[in-house]
């Protein structure tokens, strides 16, 4: 019976293979093809070389976006797995109500970015907006957020009448309206997921270690942090993933001039955006900056599985 | 017992605390929506739709009116006719005394209009509702028939296909925008639906999720349905789609989030204003009016309201869609 041939399996893939062929892995091939020659939208126009990739290493505007994009990953990965991690915990311990809170986190993470960036372009407004209406409660004020170029370890540290150098000032207070808004934007998706990852936690583990007398802190620590580890990884990964994308909050909250103040916001996949279809439309570099990035996240992406790997439990 | 207590509280005040990070600027927005341009610009921050009213009380009548210039003694108003948007009376001097303010709730609907007649936002949420659901229909075909062979079928370069799609699925939308763009300009669908909808139809992570599905189906299944002289089709069209609806419906969701939110990709691909989907004519909207920060929030509200609804409706389903693809994933 099922050796008959009357049938054409390719035939049920064919649909989405010619779109995956002709939308994604011809695209993707012809990034490589592109950054070798001077290419506009008629077409090649010369063969190139390396010179995109020489012409990245010289361009300060790459690197500012690339400093700006690891400041983003560097204060949003691991400040959201620790308040994913917290948030989860609370709600697995608690019965009541955990559906509505459920529910509630949930909200900006189907909401759109579009939305949610203007929004909160008003809410850091200094004119009206809610954040300094609500630090005004704290004794905190005027602070200018999206169009402030200080780095905010530069402002913390002139408070207490210390000047530090440019280099250690860190993601300008614009920027870190953004890490803000990210952060805020995925935690409750992240929360959910990790508090499904704790309900696949037998309890007997705990039941064993209150038997053996460990604290809730060291049953945390030895059973928790261990047996989530897969959990761990899969939200360091897509954060990671979807962080290095940031585009959209740079492109709504800042500016004018985008990118600003002082192009301190201007991140990656907004520098891509600008070089191939601002006003140079450099279609051949922006190709060059975007393969730059795919191979970053490819290198960080295998290099957490290498990890994952290792701390297998 | 009483640290447990302690703990407890603690827990439930950290819960209500992060709730309301989540929702306080949702509602900010909404309350922000209906209120006057000119009470947000004198300064109005507060939740509460709150308007100070001017009225003029003379003769034991109160008129609602608006300050021109005030002085000690002397005010000049101008004096609201009955319907309360045209004046009966501009500039007229009375005495300070007669002007009594107070509060009132007061709820700026008409932004709402405001914005549609200042942006066809109509329009647009057609566009994206016309996008969104040929996108859904194509995803589902494809998906349902690719998943079919790839779970249920043996043919040589099988794996290959599938491990080709799963790696595909993996590389970010920035890095083939440029050369997609440069695809699409050749192919002459740069502003064009085909350009919104096309390359959108086949979508891996629901073949993905799909194919994880049809391998949990028992053989005898299909055993049994192959000697009742079902044809290959018929098997899916008659037994696997029926029985796999649970996941379908969060292919589904997953979908439309997607289409419904997406906006670099319709940002660069389309500029002309008639195919111009919710989220990029919001996104033109923001630029041009940013000064208008009550029409700004009301085409927000309504950007995301229809989400937002389904959402309340499924979010079960939606949560636990979520769940499943972020473990399965």
């Amino acid at each position: 019976m099922r050796t008959k041939k009357s049938y054409f399996p390719f035939g049920y893939i064919l649909p989405a293979f010619v779109i995956v062929f002709a939308f994604r892995l011809i695209p993707i091939m012809l990034s490589f093809i592109i950054s070798f020659f001077k290419w506009t939208i008629q077409g090649p126009e010369e063969f190139i070389g390396l010179q995109n990739y020489i012409k990245l290493f010289q361009d300060p505007g790459f690197w500012q976006s690339l400093i700006n994009t690891f400041y983003l990953v560097v204060f949003i990965v691991p400040i959201t797995l620790i308040l994913s991690l917290f948030f989860a915990n609370l709600l697995n311990r608690t019965k009541k109500l955990s559906g509505l809170f459920r529910t509630t986190y949930f909200i900006p993470t189907v909401t759109s970015l579009v939305a949610i960036s203007i929004l909160w372009k008003l809410i850091f407004s200094p004119q009206g907006g809610l954040m300094n209406h609500v630090l005004g409660f704290f004794s905190i004020h005027g602070l200018n957020w999206l169009s402030e170029p200080r780095g905010i370890f530069t402002l913390l540290f002139s408070t207490i009448g210390i000047n530090i150098p440019k280099v250690f000032g860190g993601p300008s207070l614009a920027l870190f309206a953004i890490i803000i808004v990210s952060i805020w934007r995925s935690l409750g998706y992240n929360t959910i997921i990790y508090l499904a990852g704790l309900q696949n936690i037998p309890e007997v583990y705990y039941e064993a270690a209150d038997i053996d007398g460990a604290s809730k802190w060291k049953q945390f620590f030895h059973i928790t942090v261990p047996l989530i580890s897969p959990t761990t990884f899969y939200v360091l990964l897509m954060t990671t993933i979807t962080t290095f994308q940031v585009f959209s909050q740079v492109y709504l909250m800042t500016g004018p001039p985008i990118g600003g103040p002082l192009g301190t916001t201007k991140v990656i996949v907004y520098y891509i955006f600008d070089i191939g279809f601002g006003e140079s439309q450099n279609l051949s570099y922006a190709s060059a900056i975007a393969l730059v990035l795919f191979f970053i996240i490819l290198g960080l992406t295998m290099l957490q599985k290498r990890l994952e790997k290792r701390v297998q439990y | 017992m009483l640290k447990r207590y302690f703990g407890k509280g603690f827990s439930y005040f950290m819960l209500v605390l992060c709730g309301l990070i989540m929702i306080v600027p949702f509602i900010w927005m909404v309350s922000t929506s209906l209120k006057s341009q000119t009470a947000i610009n004198k300064g109005s921050v507060g939740f509460i739709p709150i308007e100070f009213v001017n009225y003029y009380i003379h003769d034991g009548k109160k008129e609602l009116c608006e300050i021109v210039v005030e002085e000690k003694n002397l005010t000049v108003i101008n004096i609201y006719d009955k319907d309360g948007k045209t004046f009966k009376e501009s500039y007229v001097k009375v005495p300070t005394e007669n002007i009594k303010s107070s509060k009132k709730l007061k709820f700026h609907l008409n932004n709402y209009k405001e914005a549609f007649t200042k942006v066809p936002f109509g329009k647009y949420f057609l566009n994206t509702l016309f996008v969104s659901f040929s996108v859904l229909i194509g995803v589902l075909i494809t998906s349902s028939l690719a998943a079919y062979a790839f779970a249920r079928m043996r043919f040589k370069g099988r794996d290959f296909i599938f491990y080709l799609f799963i790696s595909m699925m993996m590389v970010p939308q920035p890095i083939y925008l440029i050369p997609s763009y440069f695809l699409l300009t050749k192919l002459g669908w740069i502003n064009t639906y085909q350009a919104l909808i096309i390359p959108w139809i086949a979508n891996i992570f629901s073949i993905f999720l799909l194919r994880q599905q049809f391998k949990t189906i028992p053989q005898d299944l299909f055993d049994a349905a192959v000697i009742d002289g079902c044809s290959r089709f018929e098997i899916l069209w008659r037994i696997v789609l029926p029985i796999s609806k649970p996941i379908l419906a969060t292919t589904a969701i997953f979908s439309l989030i997607g289409s419904w939110n997406s906006f670099m990709w319709p940002l660069v691909m389309t500029s002309s204003d008639n195919l111009r989907v919710l989220q990029v004519g919001l996104s033109y909207f923001a630029q041009e009016a940013s000064s208008s920060t009550a029409l700004l929030m009301s085409a927000s509200t309504f950007s995301i309201a229809p989400l937002l609804i389904l959402f309340l409706f499924a979010q079960r389903q939606i949560i636990s869609s979520f769940i499943s693809s972020g473990l399965k994933g």
